[in-house]
């Protein structure tokens, strides 16, 4: 298991973007288990309103089974509404000072922009805004392409994205080597924009993670929870 | 960057269709397929090309007949009650002998239905939803990359074939992520070589014209009506002939033979794994083409078999397709979800197991 001290020093609210594609929900739920592996009081809050499909309220279950709560975007069990509405219950969470809480924003700057009538809440120091990027997506797949994105989900929120993750990926088709050209974009990102590297995933039981102990910054083992098994070949 | 790319299916086929020479969409946005018209709306102008959201998808489908009509390259998109909208148009579009590609990335229905994934358009797909004797190929993709290949390929094939072809796919296609390889972008065609091309195309009247170009679905004399709707079915004859496709196996030894295509047709794989590892020989009949339907690969069908099973996410649409191919040699029974329902892979097997029981297999 990889040292997860790291995972501390971010603010109690993190919000998690990147383009649709990226991996920030795999992302955002496997962060969350790390949370709770240790025993976190820790809640994910989906604000994503720009995907109708795989959103990380199907799996409410299984992660409140982990001990995750889940504030969805839509009411409670319904994944199907076609009403992009966000209910009043996801500030719970947010209010909470004794949670953690991950929130994962829709893809793009579109998916970003409801992100803006939380504003209030993302002001203070304990708030860390992460990106996602995988640079297999063609859109992420160079530095000013990667950069045009950041920077539009930042002009469109107002807010600054503090570090990058490195989730480059092919799903079952990922190799060590993927996640390492996805990495070294990464640092290309931090360098020009200033910002931290938080960490590189791998997907647990396709990569070696001994493949990557070269990477600087910390691993996180990725499971594919919003896939269905027939889709995973 | 590696040779693939990860991408969303609607952006996949987006780009399939720009690579195979689309210049021009019209659309009108509907979920699953938003990404669609999101795309075309970003990248086609950098290609030269058009992107115009229209008042409805009526309006969608006919100024596809337009920009058609007059040589352009064309890709429309939409969602099951859209596609509905749009039967009226491929009916004219079929007549006129107008080649667009058209894809539905469906969701369940009747009516408004609901946004998850469905199969419960087959009918309207291959039936055709407008008036009049016409048929429209249908090729329906079980992942990203025969997306991909099918819709850059169905490009070429609705220019040489003089009409509209069909891509039935569905919203989990449309909305699910996979690496795909993206085909060479086809080099343009300038519009003053239009002509070459497509001889027949409104590309407006020269000096040295012998004839005027005209493309119409109206033929008001019985006799001149009756021997343009014989020309269409010679044409059809050989459609097939030529574009029958799909994939096949373990036919030879089957116990039961199950048939299903698109999104299905990957889940019925993972249940004959399923039901292999319990001594159940199951074999696969995958139409890629839905029309023309595969129906001689029926014949290759063992006499040991003991049932043929459609796997569909309707209440039996595709069974019908299956039951003129089976013919009275086997019984075929349905396994189908509908609703936006999907069913597990442990769902078909065990469904397949009950069927098995109750035949007496």
């Amino acid at each position: 298991m990889a040292d997860m001290r790291f995972i501390r020093h971010t603010g109690r609210k993190i919000i998690v973007t990147g383009h649709y594609g990226s991996g920030k929900t795999e992302f955002a739920v496997s962060l969350a288990m790390q949370y709770a592996s240790l025993k976190e009081k820790i809640a994910v809050v989906d604000l994503d309103i720009i995907n109708p499909y795989f959103r990380s309220r199907e799996r409410r279950e299984m992660f409140e089974n982990s001990g995750v709560s889940v504030y969805g975007s839509t009411y409670d069990y319904e994944i199907t509404a076609e009403l992009p509405a966000i209910g009043a219950k996801l500030r719970a969470p947010l209010e909470d000072k004794d949670s953690r809480v991950i929130i994962d924003v829709g893809g793009n700057d579109a998916g970003a922009m409801v992100l803006n009538q939380y504003t209030k809440y993302f002001t203070d120091d304990d708030t860390t805004m992460l990106v996602v990027v995988n640079s297999n997506r063609p859109e992420t797949a160079t530095l000013s392409g990667a950069l045009d994105h950041i920077k539009s989900i930042e002009d469109v929120t107002g807010l600054q994205i503090d570090a990058v993750v490195n989730n480059s990926h092919m799903l079952s088709e990922t190799t060590a080597q993927t996640i390492i050209n996805g990495y070294d974009l990464c640092l290309k990102i931090c360098a020009e924009t200033n910002k931290f590297f938080y960490c590189s995933c791998f997907p647990a039981g396709i990569v070696d993670p001994e493949q990557l102990t070269g990477l600087y910054g910390h691993l996180i083992p990725m499971g594919l929870h919003m896939r269905p098994a027939w889709l995973k070949s | 960057m590696s040779e693939k790319v990860l991408m969303k299916g609607n952006e996949a086929f987006s780009e399939a269709a720009i690579r195979g020479g689309c210049r021009y969409y019209f659309g009108y946005p509907i979920t699953p397929q938003n990404e669609i018209p999101e795309y075309m709306s970003r990248e086609l102008p950098k290609h030269g090309g058009s992107f115009i959201q229209a008042e409805s998808e009526i309006c969608a489908i006919n100024m596809a007949y337009g920009a058609a009509a007059a040589g352009g390259r064309v890709f429309i998109t939409s969602s099951s009650p859209g596609i509905a909208l749009m039967q009226e148009g491929l009916s004219f579009l079929a007549s006129a002998e107008v080649p667009t590609v058209v894809m539905n990335v469906s969701r369940c229905g009747p009516g408004i239905g609901g946004i998850q994934p469905g199969q419960a358009d087959y009918f309207q797909a291959t039936r055709g939803g407008g008036n009049g004797d016409y048929r429209i190929p249908v090729f329906a993709p079980a992942s990203l990359q025969e997306g991909v290949d099918l819709v850059f390929e169905a490009m070429e094939l609705s220019d040489k074939w003089r009409n509209p072809f069909f891509i039935f796919t569905d919203g989990i296609l449309g909305q699910m992520m996979e690496p795909v390889k993206l085909p060479e972008k086809l080099p343009d065609i300038k519009r003053e070589d239009i002509k070459k091309h497509k001889p027949w195309a409104l590309t407006g009247y020269g000096e040295n014209d012998a004839e005027r170009n005209t493309v119409i679905s109206l033929r008001i004399q019985p006799d001149v009506l009756e021997k343009h709707v014989h020309k269409l079915f010679e044409k059809y004859e050989r459609a097939e002939k030529e574009l029958c496709r799909v994939e096949s196996f373990g036919l030879e030894d089957a116990d039961v033979v199950i048939v299903a295509y698109g999104i299905v047709a990957r889940i019925a794989k993972e249940a004959i794994e399923i039901l292999a590892e319990q001594g159940i020989k199951v074999g696969l009949i995958r139409p890629i083409s839905l029309w023309p339907f595969p129906y001689n690969e029926f014949k290759k069908l063992s006499r040991n078999t003991k049932v043929v099973i459609s796997a569909e996410l309707s209440m039996g649409q595709l069974i019908e397709d299956v039951k003129l191919g089976v013919g009275e040699r086997f019984p075929v029974r349905l396994v189908g979800r509908t609703g936006g329902m999907i069913p597990s892979s442990l769902e078909i097997a065990e469904r397949t197991k009950k069927i098995l029981e109750e035949i007496g297999g």
